[in-house]
């Protein structure tokens, strides 16, 4: 089980209100995404959620129980991979792996660090530094270390928002396989800039907007079955309605702003 | 659970190709020992391959010797310059020239390790008193200032109590306390490893704390989304982020410290090669003077060009994009 509940969740920086009465419930086992201008507080929500900032107001609930902090129940991927300098691919998800769950015995941890920089395709390269690996590779191994703790609910911020197209099509492609079959994580929330990343991937997209109306704008559903091909899902009538409205929402939305 | 799929690490990742060496002109090095494209290409195309790498290293090793000439002139040109002026200099007043520094110089260096009583010493003997005190005051302020400035850079209370405090005390002469250690000391060579202490600890401070206040954000997280313990952050986040800064602020104080090491030798009379300036310049030997100025600069290069090697080693790398 893994579902979220967020009720009247309200966050202001500085006078600048980012989240305006947030309310959304993401049942077990779905993938949201979140999509909106920049400053429209997605990144802000996911921090909520993963416990790393409190909320002024309101409450998220995990499985019924209030999330206080941070917890490998909930792990995040952040976009400059943010892998530790000075240790080894291998070390850097089995340092985090063994913080996250202390209980876990040696071989249960080294077999999870394998298991996922295996999927993610990083096992050869498991002893080169993260500034031997291009930006590419450093991003999967922060996707394996996130799955490698064994986490019910993961959080993507902006993942893959600074690779290549090609890269990043790779990733998308591994995330959806690692999420659908051999991990214990069952929803996905990630935040995005891509469009086409957020139809491809999601159940269901969380569309936000800048102040000062209501912080969610609205919430698409993406009713087009999985598997998902990236070439021929474009080809779905559904993805270009969906792609239709995804664009008149941001567009009004910069409008407004302005 | 089920079973890994071999669909996602089977694919060949396209950042092992990029790694396949190309032989070019600027990779000789790499050339020979790359494994050929081909396992069956003619070896006459091996052959070639190796002349072309053979002429092609001949001529960066020609290259990179035109280079060190052309850098290692231009330094000469620089010194020479200096000297004329000197040498001016010296024509028209009671200091000595270069000839006379220079030749005082290699007199002093012909017999370094003599020592003749407290004021009748080798200069080598005295470089190697200069260099004790220095890094005893040194280590000493690293050993405090490291510590203080991670405390003061991870916390913002103890930022605001004491960085007031710091920048006060920062910009005041190292030398100004030497009266203070002094009386409290009672011990001359005491109290100036004291003051090389008091100058080397504003550096150390005032850089372990911005190493330590700039750890990137999404690494803070990391540590808090995987729940680190208070040893593995600051081993594996904050040690490493903050090392080159932290680094760099002892190349700074190193440099500071060699430099007031000097002057407060030549207030208390210490037997250092400070000491031995200010003592050649009262007994009337201003070639000794000249001939400690060189050497005192010689050495502070060295100091500085081991601790350059070492802030380079501590540089973190980045991620390639």
């Amino acid at each position: 089980m893994s579902s979220i509940t967020i009720t009247g969740v309200r966050k202001t920086f500085a006078a600048q209100s980012v989240l305006r009465g947030i309310d959304l419930e993401i049942g077990d086992g779905e993938f949201v995404s979140f999509i909106g201008h920049s400053g429209c507080g997605k990144s802000t929500l996911l921090n909520v959620v993963g416990g790393l900032l409190a909320a002024d107001e309101g409450t998220v609930l995990l499985d019924g129980v209030p999330v206080t902090g941070p917890g490998p129940d909930r792990a995040m991927v952040f976009q400059n991979y943010s892998l530790l300098p000075r240790l080894s691919l291998r070390a850097n998800v089995r340092e985090a792996v063994r913080s996250a769950r202390r209980d876990w015995d040696r071989a249960t941890v080294d077999e999870h660090v394998e298991r996922y920089l295996t999927a993610v395709g990083l096992w050869p390269h498991r002893d080169k530094r993260p500034h031997q690996v291009s930006g590419g590779m450093a991003q999967r191994c922060a996707v394996a270390r996130a799955f490698a703790v064994g986490p019910k609910t993961m959080l993507l911020d902006e993942p893959f928002g600074a690779l290549d197209a090609l890269t990043r099509a790779r990733l998308q492609e591994q995330l959806v396989h690692l999420w659908e079959s051999e991990s214990e994580t069952e929803t996905i929330l990630m935040v995005t800039h891509g469009l086409d990343e957020a139809i491809l991937l999601s159940d269901r997209i969380v569309v936000m907007a800048n102040p000062p109306g209501p912080s969610i704008r609205e919430i698409i559903d993406v009713p087009i079955a999985r598997p998902r091909d990236r070439a021929s899902i474009v080809k779905d009538p559904v993805y270009a309605e969906i792609q239709a409205r995804l664009e008149a929402l941001l567009a009004h939305d910069r409008v407004s702003v302005s | 659970m089920t079973k890994i799929a071999s669909t996602s690490g089977g694919a060949a990742p396209p950042e092992t190709e990029a790694a396949v060496p190309v032989a070019g002109l600027d990779d000789v090095q790499a050339a020979p020992a790359a494994p050929s494209g081909t396992s069956e290409s003619p070896s006459a195309v091996v052959t070639a391959r190796a002349e072309r790498a053979g002429a092609a290293g001949r001529r960066r090793m020609l290259r990179v010797l035109g280079s060190t000439a052309r850098t290692l002139g231009y330094a000469l040109a620089g010194l020479l310059i200096f000297g004329i002026g000197w040498h001016f200099a010296s024509a028209s007043s009671e200091l000595p020239g270069p000839k006379d520094g220079l030749g005082a110089l290699k007199t002093l260096l012909s017999d370094p390790f003599y020592d003749l009583g407290p004021n009748d010493k080798g200069v080598g003997l005295r470089v190697y008193i200069s260099l004790k005190s220095v890094f005893t005051g040194f280590l000493l302020a690293a050993l405090v200032g490291v510590p203080f400035g991670m405390a003061l850079g991870s916390s913002k209370v103890a930022w605001q109590t004491f960085n007031p405090l710091v920048q006060v005390l920062r910009p005041v002469s190292p030398l100004a306390w030497y009266p203070i250690w002094l009386t409290i000391l009672k011990d001359t060579p005491h109290a100036v490893v004291t003051v090389i202490f008091i100058t080397a600890l504003w550096p150390i401070i005032l850089n372990t704390a911005s190493g330590v206040a700039e750890v990137p954000h999404d690494q803070k997280n990391v540590a808090l989304v995987f729940r680190f313990s208070r040893l593995t952050y600051v081993r594996h986040v904050l040690l490493p982020n903050a090392m080159p800064s932290i680094v760099s602020g002892l190349r700074l104080s190193m440099g500071v410290a060699w430099m007031v090491l000097v002057a407060v030798e030549m207030l208390s009379a210490q037997p250092g090669i400070g000491g031995f300036a200010w003592e050649s310049y009262n007994t009337g030997n201003l070639h000794d003077t000249e001939a400690a100025i060189i050497l005192i600069g010689v050495v502070g290069l060295l100091l500085d060009t081991v601790l350059l090697r070492l802030a380079r080693r501590a540089a973190v790398q980045e991620v390639r994009t």
